[in-house]
């Protein structure tokens, strides 16, 4: 935090807020790893299963502990908004929602963490300077996360329209609509595939874009000085609505177009 | 930003969270909830049940208690009117005993009032009969004058 100011002075605002916005990563293009993605995320989801799986082996119908009674809450919440939305039975629908609405959120949640502590606390025990250390700890930062969510909804989308309508039934889908007239059909499915595509790209910028700009303005306000202190508890208390607000669109959007993949025109 | 290898990776441990929360959390946690939510809504039916019996035992037992009063005024009235009719009939009985015994007292008073004046008549007679011996100094015939002697008792 206001420390870093005078750890890094070699660095000015610009070079401060671009050396956080850096992956720890290996390799290049394509190939490139981003570790600290991949560990926080893979962290968090292990956060996430063993929290749940303890309640699940354990889970009674009878009187619940403290844990399971939290638990529930939850799983309640997300049952609750798949039902209102989806009403067919599909037993893939409701555990994908939880597993997003609770990783998605945990991940978001990486936001509260002071942007500087995780590398501060890792030049301690490395001994590295700070300005060596890239460590960007909120994995729905990196668009790498938010479009392998997305592409998995995505590709979980067009196998129930497929499974659902049928092969046929899908095309017929993407090339009748919204023009009935035959000539027209190259043109509903330039329309329709814009529609189809336009969906995972939506979903995956929304939460990147979010939590990006969240983290960027977290930098911003870690640039001013003293003054930071109050404006931070500011932006860390508007996060206290946005992060579990783009858990909760995610979580949304992934059941609606779950369910409009099961409908059937 | 490198689009590339994260994304594949971030893509397979989706696949494992969702699988694994697919096949080892949601089903016992939402089983668990519906059962609970089941046994909470039969435990309320049951409640209105019971109270709705309680109810209907309660009313029944007002109704029984109400008759229950009711076959008891009429038992005690019952008695009562019962309890006059022995007093009345014992009353009876008894003024007839009194008159029996009043009326049997009378007349055995009567018979023995009877019999000491005929005691008393034959002795008058028989005293008469000395004195007059007496006065006369000679023995009178009994028999030659009962006759007198008789009319003597007749007038005592």
């Amino acid at each position: 935090m206001s420390s870093t100011a005078a750890a890094s002075e070699t660095l000015t605002s610009q070079e401060y807020i671009k050396h956080h916005l850096t992956n720890f990563s290996t390799g290049e293009g394509f190939q490139a790893i981003h570790w600290d993605t991949l560990g926080w995320s893979v962290f968090l989801g292990l956060v996430f299963i063993t929290i749940f799986y303890s309640v699940a082996k354990k889970a009674t119908s009878g009187v619940p502990s403290k844990l399971q009674c939290a638990v529930e809450l939850v799983v309640g919440f997300v049952d609750d908004s798949v039902k209102s939305t989806f009403h067919g039975s599909n037993p893939v629908i409701a555990p994908l929602a939880l597993t997003i609405f609770v990783w998605v959120l945990l991940m978001n949640a990486m936001d509260w963490v002071p942007v500087d502590l995780l590398p501060w606390l890792i030049s301690m025990v490395s001994g590295h300077e700070m300005s060596h250390i890239y460590m960007k700890a909120v994995p729905t930062t990196d668009p790498n996360m938010t479009f392998a969510l997305a592409i998995g909804v995505f590709i979980l989308t067009i196998y129930y329209s497929i499974k659902v309508k049928g092969v046929g039934g899908f095309i017929k889908e993407l090339t009748t609509q919204p023009f009935g007239h035959w000539s027209l059909y190259p043109v509903n499915f330039i329309l329709e595939m814009v529609t189809l595509l336009a969906r995972p790209l939506s979903l995956a910028l929304r939460l990147f874009g979010n939590l990006y700009a969240g983290e960027l303005i977290f930098l911003l306000i870690a640039t001013i000085g003293l003054f930071q202190l109050p404006v931070h508890f500011l932006w860390a208390a508007f996060h206290l609505l946005i992060i579990p607000l783009q858990a909760f669109i995610f979580m949304m959007l992934t059941i609606v177009y779950l369910s409009l993949a099961h409908e059937d025109h | 930003m490198n689009i590339g290898y994260t994304l594949i990776g971030e893509l397979i441990a989706f696949v494992v969270f969702v699988i694994f929360c697919m096949k080892f959390v949601w089903p016992p946690i939402i089983g668990a909830i519906e059962t609970r939510q089941k046994e909470i809504a039969d435990g309320l039916a049951a409640k209105d049940r019971a109270a709705k019996d309680l109810e209907l035992a309660q009313e029944a037992a007002t109704a029984q208690l109400k008759e229950a009063k009711v076959k008891a005024a009429s038992i005690i009235d019952a008695a009562k009117k019962h309890e006059a009719k022995i007093v009345e009939e014992a009353a009876g009985k008894a003024q007839v005993e009194k008159e029996r015994i009043l009326a049997s007292g009378h007349a055995e008073i009567e018979t023995e009032r009877n019999r000491a004046k005929e005691e008393l008549r034959a002795q008058v007679a028989l005293l008469a009969v000395a004195g007059a011996e007496k006065i006369l100094e000679r023995s009178i015939d009994a028999a030659a004058h009962s006759d007198i002697l008789d009319k003597l008792v007749a007038e005592l």
